[in-house]
């Protein structure tokens, strides 16, 4: 076999592997490329550090909440309010009700999700239960807070936003790494006693 | 290198194939290799089709007939699985073997060894693959392109079987692909140079790079749902932090490079069919290889036309439109470049005109449908429909699988030293040609009318055109026995073929003896072309 050829065979077996790892880099890659730009209804799960968002006659802006199941998560899961009006540029506490409907200790994790995807950059959170596993006795209910800001950099054509939450049944995970992340971030309870 | 010393006392004496059984296992021949990949694309393709059969069979009246749902969704998946990775994708593999170092001048492949290792490990990927429909839960039913979570969080126990198989697969194609860039970069015959290559080598040099490109990212995104399923991992599930429709688009980063995977090789057969039976000389060579080069590099980035009801933000909508629709461009140059070429010719319908004829017409037709899926807002209606079944039937039945009958037609003379019988051929293709129109036509009509794909029922208002369809796929599917008939009697004889056997023909390839000698251009001829 000829030099060329050995040469030949070494590139194509780099180029083999690199487009393995590549593939691999996608994962983060797609992350990063929706977080900067908010595709996917994806927001940051975690709190925002940026106390200059806030300013005062913000225009009007209807949020709605949505409260989704995944699969056969049987624990009652439903927003306080339907729907709320706020001003873009100042902050907005609501909570979401929840109920461990078992006989079992379980644990859950909340996914958030905004429509229309472009809102999503401009919406941030000083709290939200999202940001890490709740853990429930049977039969233990809880309201759990978001407290959230629209910046006003908030497209002109955005009038109202829809933040959907799913909550997964995710007992029998090991810790995932997203949340050990976020618990070392905020370790502070986040529970409040259901005024109702 | 051992392999060095190995080839070399091969070289010395000019000997024939050894014979029996180990023949065929240990032969590190490139003739005995693409003859092995194209009896094994023949049998998955008999498979393949008696599957799509079932699935006919079901459809060919609402309600449920003949099989449990479970078991059509397995018959899908699997269906598409094999014709895609053990029947297409295996018998240009086969061509390439066969062809590729006769056409460039070249005594073998350039890596002989790791060619038979390349073959022998995929009847063993689809043995896997095919065991796992006695396995308890049944084999794969996700379609074949396994979109998570059907394919991991809601899938039958036997999909780590089935990721396993893929895995095997793409180290075939992977190995398969490297052996044919090597020796096209590096062995051919002197004056050779790289606008001489006949246009099949083109094709599937650029068809390698392509394999080289996306085969791993396809093995990622298997391993990765490996690890979703088994290790704990979240790539796909949002509960931890994933994403199922990044599964997507990693699949399609694969995909839509796939399916020009599927279809080069068919143009250059196509190029070489039509420009013999045309007794002309091909129109617009230089602009063939620009064409398939950028159908290749354009294929990198419209893989998200798959996925536009996703939820995609407009700006990707109309970039992905755009990118589309610009992949007509140069497809369009090679379509307008076949006829002209044969435009004015002598032309003679030999059973491989025939099929590269019908090629380029049905081929086009599937082209168009695409262009109409890619309408973005039109997509929305098309998608998951009938529509795109018929389209991307179109575009792989008499695109991709009669190009390989063609070139079977095209070349058998040169492997067998026989004539294959005429008059048969042309029954063959008339019977494929009426039954593939009758089976794919229809399923137009029934996907605009909003009949949605893989469902093993349908609304009483599409019963007529899927009777029509079915009965179209049995058709197509009996005259596929003839073909098989076809060439075991050329096989085992026939009217001798001369060296050129068609008065058309040009190339390396028809300078030597019919059947081609076991051992071809050990020394290398001189090219003056």
């Amino acid at each position: 076999m000829n030099e060329g050829s050995k040469k030949t065979i070494k590139t194509l077996c780099f180029a083999v592997l690199g487009m393995f790892t590549f593939s691999f880099a996608l994962v983060p890659l797609y992350d990063v490329f929706c977080e900067v730009t908010g595709l996917n209804g994806k927001i940051e799960l975690k709190a925002t550090n940026n106390t200059n968002i806030e300013i005062e006659n913000g225009r009007d802006l209807s949020v709605q909440f949505v409260s989704h199941n995944n699969e056969q998560m049987p624990w009652a899961f439903k927003p306080s309010e339907d729907s709320i009006k706020i001003k873009t540029g100042k902050y907005h506490t609501t909570s979401f009700y929840v109920k461990n409907t078992t006989n079992k200790m379980m644990t859950a994790q909340a996914i958030p999700s905004v429509a229309p995807s472009n809102a999503a950059a401009h919406l941030k959170k000083l709290e939200c239960f999202c940001f890490e596993q709740q853990e429930l006795a049977p039969g233990e209910e809880a309201l759990l807070p978001v407290r959230l800001i629209f910046d006003d950099a908030l497209p002109k054509s955005i009038n109202s936003v829809v933040l959907s939450y799913t909550i997964f049944d995710v007992t029998d995970y090991d810790k995932v790494q997203l949340s050990k992340d976020l618990q070392t971030n905020h370790g502070n309870d986040h529970k409040m006693e259901p005024s109702a | 290198m051992s392999a060095v010393i190995e080839s070399h006392g091969h070289d010395d004496h000019h000997h024939g194939p050894a014979k029996g059984l180990t023949r065929w296992l240990y032969t590190t021949n490139h003739k005995d290799i693409g003859s092995l990949y194209l009896w094994f694309s023949f049998a998955m393709f008999l498979i393949g089709g008696v599957m799509a059969l079932v699935i006919r069979a079901e459809l060919f009246q609402p309600g449920m007939q003949i099989v449990e749902p479970e078991f059509y969704n397995q018959m899908l998946t699997l269906h598409g699985l094999i014709m895609v990775f053990g029947a297409v994708m295996p018998a240009f593999v086969g061509l390439a073997n066969w062809l590729i170092p006769m056409m460039v001048g070249a005594p073998d492949m350039a890596l002989p060894r790791m060619n038979n290792l390349s073959f022998w490990i995929l009847p063993f990927a689809f043995f896997i693959l095919l065991s796992s429909l006695f396995m308890e839960g049944g084999a794969p039913n996700f379609g074949w392109t396994f979109y998570a979570p059907l394919s991991t969080t809601y899938a039958p126990p036997s999909v780590t079987f089935f990721i396993f198989s893929v895995h095997i697969m793409g180290a075939s194609s992977i190995m398969g692909s490297i052996n044919v860039i090597v020796t096209i970069m590096n062995m051919r015959a002197p004056g050779m140079t790289l606008m001489k290559m006949p246009l099949f080598v083109w094709s599937w040099l650029i068809t390698a790079y392509l394999l080289i490109a996306v085969m791993p990212v396809l093995a990622g995104a298997v391993t990765m749902m490996l690890m979703d399923i088994h290790f704990g991992t979240s790539f796909f599930n949002a509960a931890g932090g994933g994403d199922p429709v990044l599964f997507q688009h990693i699949f399609w980063f694969f995909g839509h490079p796939e399916v020009y995977i599927m279809i080069l090789p068919a143009f250059g057969i196509a190029s070489h069919i039509i420009e013999t039976f045309s007794r002309k000389q091909l129109f617009g060579y230089s602009s063939m290889v620009w064409a398939m080069a950028s159908i290749a590099i354009l294929s990198f980035v419209v893989w998200a036309h798959h996925m536009f009801t996703v939820g995609l933000p407009l700006a990707a909508e109309l970039f992905f439109m755009w990118a589309t629709m610009l992949i007509a461009v140069p497809t369009g140059v090679k379509v307008f470049n076949w006829v002209t070429t044969m435009f004015k010719g002598s032309i003679t319908y030999e059973t491989p005109m025939l099929f590269a004829i019908a090629f380029v017409v049905l081929f086009t037709i599937g082209g168009f449908s695409g262009l109409m899926l890619a309408i973005t807002p039109a997509d929305f209606q098309y998608h998951d429909t009938y529509f795109v079944v018929a389209h991307f039937h179109y575009v792989l039945v008499p695109g991709s699988v009669f190009s390989i009958m063609a070139a079977v037609y095209y070349w058998i003379p040169k492997w067998t030293g026989n004539m294959y019988d005429e008059r048969l051929g042309k029954l063959h293709f008339w019977l494929s040609f009426t039954g593939v129109n009758i089976t794919f036509f229809p399923q137009h009509f029934i996907g605009l009318a909003g009949m949605p794909r893989r469902y093993p029922d349908y609304a009483l208002q599409f019963a007529d055109w899927n009777a029509i369809s079915s009965v179209g796929a049995f058709l197509f599917g009996a005259s596929q026995i003839l073909f098989l008939f076809i060439v075991l009697k050329t096989v085992m004889g026939g009217k001798k073929a001369t060296p050129q056997v068609w008065e058309g023909s040009r190339g390396l390839e028809w300078t030597v003896d019919s059947p081609a000698p076991y051992h071809t251009f050990t020394t290398p001829p001189k090219v003056s072309l």
